[in-house]
């Protein structure tokens, strides 16, 4: 294991930001810690690079035990949400840093530095920028720099802190894609923090959700989002629609084919594109109705709502290619049968 | 993050080095004093007179010096008019100028025959210097930069689109600064009209050459405590001391208490 | 919306936020008149006053032996002081920006505190303690020791005076500056020193200079606190506030003022080198800031 933390707790007052936490990081793996922003990845991240200490548990980076150790010693590579590059230092001289307060001993020539400096600056693409200040950059381009540097002591992990928050929604696609390519490339081990499910599950190879201080589940972006372990994580990762059968009826649902004899559960969570609707042919038998739709691309999102219902938030949300919609010719107002294709059972 | 230990270890031991050990030295000393012994000094009519003289001064001095510093603070902030940097850099004066120095010259100004002094006299027949009123002038002085320095940033911060909202709804120029302005700045106002007073209570450099020092009528609190040192009344002094020290206190949690309030009202806590 | 709330000039340019022409006037007129009355006028009284019998009074006036003294004494009362202010006010911001601790807010008022006690019991309390009738006082006068009415009760009470100038220059700025930078050096393995020099200090030189600035010009200038200890001895425990002090009870105006100006020229530098610093701060913020924000 790269990254190994056990039994992790930490409070501040009377708030608990971690709970018991276990995780195992494999080496070379490129791991998303995903959760809503007060859940504790932010802090488990930092405990992970010592620059927070947690009240309970250890945290072992290539089988070392390092829970006392301070950051200087860890050698982890830390990249800062708003990058922190230090404000009095030229590109080249934020990248040199970590390479220029190494001991005399194990310091390499200036030469050296310079060397390695620009190397690292032609990965990230930047060498060009290398005697501007960061106030003379970019987010996107501080955000390389911020990654060049913490690079440059070739660490054996890389955390990051919401490396994509910061910045413009097409600057971070850009980065995100660049991110996974560079991890491709360097292979070491990398742990990022983000509270954008789409990020994780485009960038990471394991996605680790969090929520209130624990671990809801772990896995591959499919696994996660294929197989949801609870009604968090089902409604975290991506779109779905709730039909709690206490609430709201089973006449409908049953229609639908939602509710079978071996149902698991009282709280069914179904995906946009496993509802599947057709006109509807004999009008008694409909149950609802279409209300409007949105374009989203390459897909439909379909609002259909429920008849006779008056809670426009019980709408129910469809999703499905924009050539099979056009191809079912239905207007604003047309009764429509509902099909569930699949549904996660809850309690 | 490292350093916590030394530095926190440096910063207590020289805090109780400097303030904490010599600061409760008064205290000890009080405390030898009997409740009597105590009253009997605070009690007698000089003292009296000189704590009405002191806190009087200062409070009087405080709200002068809180209008003076609100219009100032305006016109720097809101008009633009030449000189104007100029201006807003000597208003720090005070708390750069040497105290012996500001009563020295504030007396030379304001005396009977000086440059302003003379003029009050000669049209109102008024005497500034060596009188109560030459006490409040030194006060204002001293006074002046802590309002306008707690005024200003929040004049300058006060988002102007609330002044806009405010006229677009047909409020006259006068009802938006009523209701509108004023309820933004009138916290920190407070708060610089806190700190002026709290100064000019324990204020002694500035006041004393332009105070005349009469007992009864403008004797201040500090310059009584020194005329006690001088004759080794030591508990007496002690007992002066401790009181004023306790009336800074009170004062201080009172500003500490206005600020919190005023954060927590303006929703930054 | 920032920039125009920022810029008071473009504000009263608007419409709507224009005060009545007569009203910007007297505002204006007041403003003048009472920083004229007392700011402008007592600086220049102080020249006047100073120059009232030539240039030869008063450049004897400040070469007398007893003056020269002063300033002597005064020069070594600042090289004392602000050395010992300066290395506690960084100790405290460091400890109190960077960590937390329970007593912080405690400690933050008590760092303040000397702020709030007037000079004259400052004197007061160091007078209970050294003084010839204090608690050591007899082991002082056994051992020939003077500490009161001598030059190091001089240097304690000017301690106490300007205990919080440079720590509280530093607080509000190291926690706005957050951990971010000293965080990202100690992870690319600088040790807490370099941590210090490298990234704490540059960031923070301006409001540092600042502090040593203000606490300086108090060190230099404090009348109450000294006046307490120091005797008045001349030539030997006057500063050059006391001097003045003491010059102009004697009716040598010229002397006081002579001196005074010397001050004031003082209160001058200080209130430049200010105005240039918070300039620089400014400047420093905005590069900080990124550029979108």
């Amino acid at each position: 294991m790269s990254i190994s933390v056990s039994h992790i707790s930490k409070n501040f007052g009377a708030f608990t930001a971690l709970d018991d936490i276990n995780l195992d990081i494999p080496e070379g793996e490129l791991v998303a810690l995903l959760g809503p922003s007060g859940c504790g990845k932010t802090t488990l991240l930092r405990i992970i690079a010592g620059l927070e200490q947690a009240d309970q548990g250890d945290v072992f980076l290539k089988g070392d035990k390092v829970t006392d150790k301070p950051v200087k010693n860890r050698h982890i590579g830390f990249v800062f949400q708003h990058y922190a590059l230090f404000r009095h230092m030229t590109v080249l001289d934020n990248v040199a840093f970590g390479l220029r307060v190494k001991p005399r001993k194990e310091r390499p020539s200036e030469a050296g530095i310079v060397k390695k400096v620009h190397a690292l600056l032609e990965l990230v693409q930047l060498d060009w920028l290398n005697d501007r200040f960061p106030d003379q950059l970019s987010g996107g381009q501080r955000q390389r720099i911020a990654l060049a540097r913490a690079l440059a002591v070739e660490p054996s992990v890389l955390l990051l802190d919401e490396p994509f928050g910061a910045l413009d929604a097409s600057v971070r696609k850009d980065l995100r894609f660049w991110l996974r390519n560079l991890h491709h490339e360097l292979n070491v081990t990398s742990v990022f923090v983000t509270h954008d499910q789409e990020e994780a599950m485009e960038v990471a190879n394991r996605v680790v959700v969090l929520n209130n201080g624990r671990i809801e589940q772990q896995g591959s972006p499919s696994d996660i989002y294929d197989h949801p372990a609870n009604a968090f994580v089902s409604q975290f990762i991506g779109q779905t629609n709730v039909f709690d059968l206490d609430e709201q009826g089973t006449d409908w649902l049953e229609a639908a084919g939602l509710l079978t004899p071996h149902q698991e559960g009282k709280i069914a969570h179904v995906r946009p594109h496993d509802i599947v609707i057709q006109k509807s042919t004999a009008d008694n038998d409909a149950f609802v109705t279409l209300k409007n739709w949105q374009h989203l691309g390459s897909l439909i999102r379909i609002e259909l709502i429920k008849n006779g219902s008056s809670d426009s938030n019980a709408a129910v949300y469809a999703e499905m290619p924009n050539d099979q919609f056009k191809r079912l010719q239905l207007s604003k107002g047309d009764k429509v049968e509902l099909r569930i294709r699949h549904a996660h059972w809850f309690h | 993050m490292p350093g916590f230990r030394p530095a926190i270890g440096l910063t207590l031991v020289y805090l109780a080095l400097v303030v904490l050990i010599p600061l409760s030295a008064l205290l000890l000393k009080s405390m030898q004093l009997s409740l009597d012994e105590y009253w009997a000094i605070l009690s007698n009519h000089r003292v009296q007179a000189s704590f009405r003289v002191s806190f009087g001064s200062a409070l009087i001095a405080a709200a002068v010096a809180a209008l003076f510093g609100f219009i100032i603070a305006w016109s720097l902030v809101r008009y633009t008019f030449p000189g104007k940097r100029l201006l807003d850099a000597l208003i720090d004066l005070p708390f750069a100028l040497p105290t012996a120095v500001a009563g020295i010259v504030l007396a030379t100004i304001y005396e009977a025959n000086g440059w302003v002094g003379k003029l009050v006299m000669d049209n109102f027949g008024i005497q500034i210097a060596y009188k109560p009123l030459g006490i409040v002038v030194a006060l204002i002085f001293i006074g002046l930069p802590f309002v306008v320095r707690t005024i200003e940033p929040v004049l300058q911060e006060l988002d102007t689109a609330m002044e806009e909202a405010a006229a677009s709804l047909g409020a006259t120029r006068l009802q938006a600064f009523i209701k509108v302005i004023l309820p933004n700045i009138l916290p920190a106002a407070i708060t610089g009209f806190a700190l002026a007073f709290a100064r000019g209570v324990g204020e002694y450099g500035s006041v004393i050459f332009i105070a005349g020092n009469m007992p009864y009528i403008s004797e201040i609190v500090p310059l009584l405590i020194i005329t006690k040192l001088e004759q080794y009344e030591y508990a007496g002094a002690t007992a002066i001391g401790m009181t004023m020290l306790i009336l800074s206190f009170v004062l201080l949690l009172l500003i500490n208490g206005l600020q919190w309030w005023v954060r927590r009202r303006s929703g930054q806590l | 919306m920032n920039a125009i709330s920022a810029t008071p000039f473009i504000a009263s340019k608007k419409l709507t936020l224009a005060d009545p022409d007569w009203v910007r006037y007297a505002l204006i007129g007041l403003t003048l008149g009472i920083m004229g009355m007392f700011l402008v006028l007592p600086l220049a009284t102080v020249l006047i006053e100073a120059f009232a019998k030539g240039w030869s009074t008063y450049s004897a006036s400040l070469t007398h032996p007893d003056a020269l003294a002063a300033m002597r004494l005064t020069v070594l009362v600042a090289v004392i002081t602000v050395p010992l202010t300066t290395v506690f006010g960084v100790s405290a911001a460091w400890a109190i920006a960077r960590f937390e601790f329970r007593g912080k807010s405690l400690l933050i008022t008590l760092i303040d505190l000397p702020f709030s006690v007037s000079p004259v019991i400052a004197g007061l309390i160091y007078v209970l303690i050294f003084g010839a009738q204090g608690w050591l006082g007899p082991w002082l006068s056994e051992h020939d020791i003077k500490i009161i009415f001598a030059v190091p009760g001089i240097i304690l009470a000017t301690l106490f005076v300007t205990f919080p100038f440079v720590a509280r220059e530093l607080i509000p700025l190291m926690q706005e500056i957050g951990h971010e930078e000293e965080e990202a050096a100690l992870s690319l393995g600088a040790s807490g020193w370099q941590t210090f020099f490298k990234v704490t200090l540059p960031n923070i030189k301006w409001a540092l200079l600042t502090g040593v600035l203000l606490c300086n010009a108090r060190a230099m200038g404090e009348f109450g606190a000294v006046s307490v200890v120091s005797g008045h001895i001349r030539g030997l425990t006057n500063t050059l506030p006391l001097h003045v002090e003491v010059s102009y009870n004697e009716y040598d105006f010229v002397g006081a003022f002579a001196c005074a100006s010397l001050l004031a020229a003082l209160a001058i530098v200080t209130l430049v080198f200010k105005t240039i610093l918070e300039w620089k701060r400014s400047q420093a913020l905005k590069a900080s800031r990124p550029a979108g924000e």
